[in-house]
């Protein structure tokens, strides 16, 4: 496994305590949520939301369709009213400010570019209305523009741009804004793979090279645990478990977290198939299983391999635990049907009680 | 070749019927146009024969240009028309904006309370709407013409072009908002270029019945100086006599402003329709 190597080393702790003179006239924002609902109708969405960013973080909001995420992010910008609870952005309550005086910038999945302004004017726009002189105007469009390559681009329309360089237009948009919280509704899923792996490369470089606070929602596990310095899991819009990448991985709170953070999923069974188990439920990653052909805890048949090439995965049928994947790796030479045993590895199994939550 | 030849075929079937029906649609306005060049005796001799040298005469046109008031009429007419026209596309685009972006109560209602416009007539209410300009002291102005037509313009509009702007991202007018943009300013900038084509549809269908009215001209401002073109070109029918020349061509005339508006629009309209299709 590897070690947990922060996405921003320039905030750990004490370096950014010698940061902090500067970081003053710097516009770095810090949110606070609290207790925010919100319900459309009848419909409740979310259910008492409790957040504290600190300035210069990046979080990621995680979670199943429709839990939420989108609609808080809408909250924090202004765009959707909070039923209740209170949003602060520096300290300052901005329940009642709209969204363009509230000192943030966001960029949404479908780049939302003004189809018939040119990529200058759409960077340009949202600081001629806040009113900012023609040469500051200039210079910050510039600032962008060469921090994210647009030079090329900048009198074409968005029908003249591809989808990659669109978002790159709707990122530099936000960036022009110079704001103190950015705000992505996930930015990166209208890509193709390769594009995508790029595009957060570059948002990584964006977030170290202007220490913003940063929070961004997305679906991609990996785009979480690489960019995230702090993850919120949230689900049916409650606020799961709050936390680093590897804590979340290697302390999840409850089986929610537990089965959400980690691909393939972590492996559940009952606890009673156990002999002198206590627990509801055992959990146990696929990667915390080890093989053997001739001897191990539980005697197993393959059902199915996927080669991967650095990985294995084996999906495998016990006879004490039930069906199971087992990530193996490099390459290893088993197919359906083989007989082999599994071993899990006793450090690394979750326990978790009736109500799901993990036990000590 | 096998499939050339049947979409060639498919291809000349379809321009056939698409012929047909543009012979049948334009075969009254072309009889008007040709007739209005004819003598009297011409146009009742023989109707579908084009003028020659014989039957030649511009007697029609004359006596319609004689009649001082006709330019009036005309005047009128594209006052009516245009200020209706203006009104209903931007009273209905605001509305059709309210329906479709902001959630308050009342707005399924609203909507279909709108929406109701396009089954009732107006014209079912003429009594009460003559009452109320009578009241009012409206009757024999423009203005009464304007309201009516407005408001009978309206349903449709706001119809049409709320399901047009449900279809406008939303993250689009956010990205406006967020950029400090006043509703107004999405509305006018953002919204109305991008449902263009839906605009240019309903001005089509505004337009057209407006000028052609002849109801409540006929009720609401009969009187000399607020006459419209149709209305206008009544005084050549008489009970007994007509005089087929001055009406054909006083229609000759109206239709060619309305075909100026038209051929503006259409291009709107064109330009929507395909852009549909190519998505
Ligand atoms: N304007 C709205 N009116 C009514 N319900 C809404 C509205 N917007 C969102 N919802 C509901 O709120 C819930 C949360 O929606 P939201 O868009 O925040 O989900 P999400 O977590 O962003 O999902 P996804 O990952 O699919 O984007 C959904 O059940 C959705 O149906
Ligand atoms: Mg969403």
């Amino acid at each position: 496994m590897k070690a947990f190597v922060p996405a921003n080393p320039s905030h750990s702790p004490d370096v950014f305590a010698l940061g902090q003179a500067q970081q003053k006239d710097r516009k770095v924002g810090s949110l606070k949520l609290e207790n925010i609902r919100k319900s459309f109708g009848d419909v409740e969405v979310l259910k008492g939301i409790d957040l504290e960013v600190d300035d210069g973080e990046f979080v990621i909001f995680v979670g199943p369709s429709g839990c939420g995420k989108s609609t808080l992010l809408r909250v924090i910008a202004g765009l959707e009213d909070a039923t209740s609870g209170s949003v602060k952005i520096d300290g300052e309550t901005v329940n009642h400010l709209p969204p363009s005086k509230r000192g943030i910038a966001m960029v949404f999945q479908t780049y939302a570019l003004y189809p018939h302004l040119t990529v200058r004017k759409n960077m340009s726009l949202g600081i001629k209305q806040a009113g900012l002189p023609a040469d500051k105007v200039a210079e910050q469009v510039d600032r962008a523009s060469k921090m994210l390559s647009l030079d090329d681009y900048l009198e074409r329309h968005p029908a003249e741009l591809s989808g990659g360089q669109r978002q790159r237009v709707a990122i530099g948009r936000a960036v022009v804004r110079d704001p103190e919280l950015f705000l992505f509704d996930e930015p990166l899923s209208n890509l193709d793979a390769a594009l995508r792996v790029n595009t957060r490369l570059e948002i990584a470089r964006l977030h170290r090279e202007l220490g913003a606070t940063m929070i961004y929602v997305t679906h991609d596990q990996v785009e979480a645990m690489t960019l995230a310095d702090k993850i919120v899991v949230l689900n049916a819009g409650n606020v799961e478990q709050i936390g680093s990448p590897m804590e979340l991985y290697n302390k999840p709170a409850n089986l929610f977290v537990a089965g959400f953070i980690g691909s393939p999923q972590m492996n559940f069974f009952d606890g009673s198939r156990l002999e002198g188990e206590t627990a509801k439920t055992i959990g146990i990653r696929p990667e915390h299983i080890s093989v053997d052909t001739n001897e191990g805890q539980w005697a197993a048949t393959v059902t199915h391999a996927e080669h991967l090439g650095a990985d294995t995965i084996l999906y495998i049928d016990t006879d004490t635990v039930g069906q199971i994947a087992v990530r193996l790796f490099g390459q290893h030479n088993y197919d359906d049907g083989d007989r082999i045993f599994a071993t899990p590895d006793a450090d690394n199994t979750y326990r978790f009680d009736a109500q799901g939550q993990t036990i000590g | 070749m096998n499939k050339a030849t049947s979409s060639l075929g498919r291809s000349f079937a379809a321009h056939a019927i698409l012929a047909t029906y543009t012979i049948i649609a334009l075969f009254p306005v072309i009889v008007i146009i040709v007739n209005s060049f004819k003598s009297r005796k011409a146009i009742f001799r023989s109707p579908l024969s084009l003028p020659d040298e014989t039957s030649f005469s511009l007697v029609g046109y004359e006596t319609v240009l004689a009649q001082g008031d006709f330019f009036l009429y005309f005047q009128n007419s594209l006052i009516v028309t245009v200020a209706s026209l203006t009104f209903v596309l931007l009273f209905g685009a605001m509305a059709a904006f309210a329906l479709s972006e902001y959630r308050f109560r009342g707005n399924l209602l609203m909507g279909l309370y709108l929406a109701l416009g396009i089954m009732i007539p107006i014209r079912l209410g003429t009594v009460a709407i003559l009452k109320l300009m009578v009241a009012s002291g409206l009757v024999n102005t423009l203005t009464a013409l304007i309201l009516v037509y407005t408001a009978q313009g309206l349903p449709l509009a706001v119809f049409i072009l709320s399901e047009f702007m449900r279809q406008v991202s939303a993250d689009l007018k956010d990205a406006g908002r967020i950029d400090g943009l006043s509703e107004y300013r999405i509305f006018f900038r953002l919204v109305l270029p991008l449902v263009r084509p839906a605009m240019a549809t309903v001005a089509v269908f505004t337009m057209i019945p407006i000028w052609n009215d002849l109801w409540f001209p006929l009720i609401l401002a009969p009187a000399e100086e607020t006459k419209t073109i149709t209305l206008g070109a009544q005084v050549f029918i008489g009970q007994f006599v007509t005089n087929w020349n001055a009406v054909l061509s006083a229609l000759s005339l109206a239709i060619l402003p309305v075909l100026v508006l038209y051929v503006i629009f259409s291009r709107q309209l064109i330009r929507g329709i395909t852009a549909g299709a190519v998505k």
